[in-house]
């Protein structure tokens, strides 16, 4: 044993002082190229249709977005929707755009828009009963999210 | 003056602060940000009376239906189903934006920038004016969302194209790249007004029919 100890020898420490400047690069990295989780989803993921003609969603803050898919755990042929973190109703869009449009002035609510996420093969149904909801309430701006697919 | 020398401050442990964020950030954050297509829905108003009414010519009017089996009726004519088939629905579509047999609604003069579509041929079948044409889409609650926002992005491509021309012409940039350099400067009126008289060259007028069926 005492053999081995004798041979050890003193390394050179590896210096680590740069080791922050590596990570805080890192940070700010991820800092400005992501943007905030928004929520849980309670339904399958949805699988976005793709799209040509689609443009970026100006301002993030001025959205919601209400998910249309399969229930995780409920019955496979039914749609239903997503509203924040539950699983919601028809009856339900109109509080949460109302709710949305608490403390945002005039024009903003004006501005606002409602993005849908869909899975593809949801029906149609479902959407009309909502934008008749909208209707009722004057949110008439809505967009659907929808993949990019590349021009040939 | 005397001045002691402050000891250093240890900084071992900043990498572990910046680890912290890092994974903070990693976790609470997503890459992806939401690419979509943007419709405007139609006031909520009281149906008018019968003697009130509008009344569109079937000229004036491009119809396009899908039914619960995502079969797509152009026109009461031609039928489409297999995405191969979205450039013909494109193509017809320009036909008959792009017509301009008759006289505007507004101005009552002739579209001098309309082309007669990609065959350059004015027929009599398709829309006065640009600002007269409707694009009216029927669907059923059956039909796939997919589907649905295939049409949509050919209705959306259709527009787009006959909007790129006029801008070029205009303002020698494509109608995608001002809309590109209004993202950038959002401010500039400049590029409001040209976006704004492009768009109003070949304004977007689709109506959404309430969906049929259960």
């Amino acid at each position: 044993m005492s053999k081995f100890k004798k041979q050890k020898k003193a390394l050179p420490e590896i210096s680590t002082a740069s080791l922050p400047d590596i990570v805080f690069m890192l940070l700010f990295f991820f800092m400005t190229v992501t943007t905030m989780r928004e929520t849980d989803l309670k339904i399958k993921d949805p699988q976005l249709p793709t799209a040509k003609s689609v443009k970026m969603v100006e301002d993030k803050n001025l959205t919601s977005t209400i998910y249309i898919g399969k229930a995780i755990n409920g019955d496979a042929k039914v749609d239903v929707i997503q509203l924040n973190d539950k699983i919601a109703q028809v009856s339900d869009v109109k509080n949460f755009i109302l709710n949305a449009r608490t403390g945002k002035s005039g024009d903003d609510v004006l501005r606002m828009s409602t993005l849908f996420k869909a899975d593809k093969a949801t029906k149609l149904g479902t959407l009309a009963d909502i934008k008749k909801e909208l209707r009722n309430i004057d949110a008439l701006k809505i967009s659907y999210v929808a993949a990019k697919e590349s021009k040939e | 003056m005397a001045r002691r020398q402050s000891p250093e401050i240890n900084a071992g442990s900043m990498a572990d602060i910046a680890f912290l964020l890092l994974i903070f950030f990693l976790v609470a954050t997503t890459m992806d940000i939401d690419t979509v297509i943007a419709r405007k829905l139609p006031q909520k108003t009281p149906p008018k009376p019968k003697d009130q009414q509008e009344e569109f010519h079937a000229r004036n009017v491009f119809e396009i239906s899908v039914n619960r089996n995502n079969q797509i009726l152009i026109e009461g004519k031609d039928w489409y189903q297999s995405e191969s088939d979205y450039p013909k629905i494109k193509d017809q579509l320009l036909e008959f934006l792009d017509n301009g047999g008759g006289v505007s609604n507004k101005t009552k003069t002739k579209c001098d920038y309309c082309q007669g579509g990609p065959d350059k041929v004015v027929s009599p079948d398709n829309s006065d004016h640009p600002d007269k044409a409707i694009v009216s889409l029927k669907t059923d609650r059956g039909t796939s969302y997919e589907t649905f926002v295939k049409v949509q992005d050919v209705l959306g491509q259709a527009y787009t194209e006959l909007r790129n021309r006029e801008a070029r012409r205009l303002y020698n940039v494509s109608f995608e790249d001002l809309l590109d350099e209004k993202s950038k400067d959002k401010d500039n009126i400049e590029i409001d007004e040209k976006i704004e008289k492009v768009k109003a060259l070949f304004p977007e007028i689709i109506s959404e029919v309430e969906p049929t069926g259960n």
